[in-house]
């Protein structure tokens, strides 16, 4: 009996380290190419560089420019975040402790945004008369607007939990709507307005469309963009290639490892993609 | 008095700025996949279903393109709640390292859809390809293929990628409903003698079903707009062969046929909209339970 259950540990550890391998492989295939000489990464496997280049990192800053993309990319996913938590939170909050009739259907139509897909044709009408076609600006509003369904989602499951009377307390103490909000229900939002920024964080890091369609020039596009245009013409030198993909993602997984327990605790509140 | 400390103005942003950006193109779009809209002239005709027809029709690629997106939605759905499932029980309980592995297992799951498909197509390349070297090395040379270019495997490959980067979400969610369910279920079932088959049949399993409804639904959701990891590494390429419906969308908007893209995103919408009418309310569900 004993034995069995040892066997089965056995088993168990040995999938999850097969599975674990399969995930993290491709990851370190590229951390492995990035050290290397440029003939020594054009077969891409994993053999060990004679000499680790780090020199490889200050070409591709330079070759791919890196800065102007972080720069971008940081600004994009940044602010549209903010502005996303901003815009969401007030929302989410009016609309759940008021809860008439049009105000639940209100929330109905907005989260089925989660849904629904872009109309990316159209869109380039609307951009147009709102004179945010290839602006920054333009995408940074863009890429609030498709996150704030999912936050709404969370910030509204959230606030249900919030005690009413701490609301209460804030008019007796003689509150405005602004103040009441900002002072008081915001701080006790915080873990849900922390998980809500950094997925939508990583959200629009990720995101390569929107830039691609409605911003027309290299120097405002974001780092995704940035890899792969540079993909495109160092094709053969897979491991500036490669340096440059651990660049592009550092950001994201610093964020993820430093956030991770919000990352989960959001997505399995609200369960969504964004 | 709620009206006063709840004001409407709170709601409006938000409201505003989804409206305008994401309800009035849709609506729009509606309206002109009636009509021959494109980028060559500024005329535009009203042409009836012509653009509906063209998609339905057999002689065009459009419902190759929407066969592959069912393909991909359903096989997808599969295979990444079967390995979510089989990855949710193994991290739950009885291994070493239970975090770490946690921590790898999602970490597919936020590189971004560009770079995985730079990676892949490293790894997927026959002459230098890490699959084929190592298949190559353990004597395996008949089974090297040209992944991403030949017809039979190419789209096989972009199924085994997306799999590969969604299944640590599904495995969180799923992870999340087995935490949540009451250890006196097994203790009681170890009393009458049930083995692990069928403890997960009878215990894991129905318990389950709220999570597993809801993996279902995301991976739905995501299946039927599925684009990036098809546009990263084939591009719908060999020829139509892996075309998905965005796929052709974005064909059309290369073209500068607006009329017959927009008639696309039209179907789609109505489609997601009436799975989004029941995944919301579905969700919105077991928020309240949960």
């Amino acid at each position: 009996m004993n034995r069995n259950k040892a066997t089965k540990r056995l088993v168990q550890n040995i999938t999850i380290w097969i599975i674990s391998l399969i995930a993290i492989t491709p990851i370190l295939l590229i951390v492995i190419n990035a050290f290397k000489t440029a003939p020594e990464a054009s077969s891409m496997n994993f053999s060990l560089p004679h000499l680790f280049q780090f020199e490889n990192f200050s070409t591709v800053i330079e070759k791919g420019k890196l800065v102007r993309s972080f720069v971008n990319s940081v600004s994009y996913s940044g602010l549209s975040s903010l502005l996303c938590i901003l815009v969401s939170a007030t929302a989410a909050f009016a609309l759940a402790r008021n809860k008439i009739k049009f105000n639940r259907f209100l929330y109905f139509f907005i989260i089925m945004g989660i849904a629904l897909p872009l109309n990316y044709f159209t869109l380039i009408d609307v951009m147009k008369w709102t004179q945010l076609m290839n602006t920054k600006t333009g995408i940074i509003v863009l890429y609030s607007v498709t996150q704030i369904p999912f936050s709404i989602f969370i910030l509204y499951g959230f606030i249900g939990g919030v005690p009413r009377e701490l609301d209460e307390a804030g008019i007796i103490d003689g509150c405005g709507p602004k103040r009441l909000f900002f002072s008081v229900i915001f701080p006790v939002l915080r873990p849900a307005a922390v998980t809500v920024f950094i997925l939508s964080f990583l959200n629009t890091w990720n995101e390569f469309l929107l830039p691609l369609y409605y911003l027309n020039s290299a120097d405002k596009w974001p780092m995704t963009l940035a890899v792969y245009n540079f993909f495109g013409q160092f094709q053969q030198s897979w491991n500036l290639v490669s340096a440059d993909i651990i660049l592009t993602i550092l950001p994201v997984v610093i964020v993820y490892l430093l956030g991770q327990r919000f990352i989960i605790s959001g997505m399995t509140s609200g369960s969504v993609k964004g | 008095m709620t009206r006063k400390i709840y004001p409407f103005y709170f709601i409006a942003i938000a409201l505003g700025i989804y409206i305008i950006f994401t309800v009035v193109p849709s609506l729009m779009g509606i309206y002109l996949s009636f009509t021959d809209w494109n980028s060559y002239s500024r005329e535009i005709h009203f042409i009836g279903l012509d653009n509906f027809k063209t998609i339905f029709s057999s002689n065009e690629n459009y419902m190759h393109g929407i066969n592959n997106t069912v393909i991909f939605t359903i096989s997808t759905i599969i295979l990444k709640t079967m390995i979510g499932l089989l990855l949710a029980i193994l991290v739950n309980k009885g291994i070493r390292l239970k975090n770490f592995h946690r921590v790898i297992l999602f970490l597919p799951a936020i590189i971004p859809m560009l770079v995985v498909g730079i990676i892949f197509k490293s790894i997927f390349n026959p002459e230098y390809g890490l699959i084929n070297e190592t298949l190559r090395a353990i004597g395996l040379d008949q089974w090297t293929q040209h992944w991403l270019t030949d017809v039979n495997w190419a789209f096989k490959s972009i199924i085994a990628v997306d799999v590969w980067k969604g299944a640590g979400y599904i495995m969180v969610i799923l992870l999340a409903g087995i935490q949540a369910i009451s250890h006196s279920y097994y203790e009681a079932a170890d009393i009458d003698g049930a083995g692990a088959w069928k403890k997960f049949r009878f215990i894991t399993v129905p318990l389950l079903m709220p999570a597993l409804m809801v993996t279902t639904v995301l991976n739905l959701l995501y299946g039927l707009k599925i684009f990036d990891t098809v546009y990263v590494l084939t591009n719908g390429g060999p020829g139509y062969a892996t075309d998905v419906v965005y796929t052709q969308v974005f064909g059309q908007f290369t073209l500068g046929s607006y009329g017959v893209g927009t008639a696309l995103i039209t179907v789609l919408f109505l489609i997601m909209s009436i799975l989004g009418y029941f995944a919301i309310k579905l969700m919105s569900r077991e928020e309240q339970n949960g």
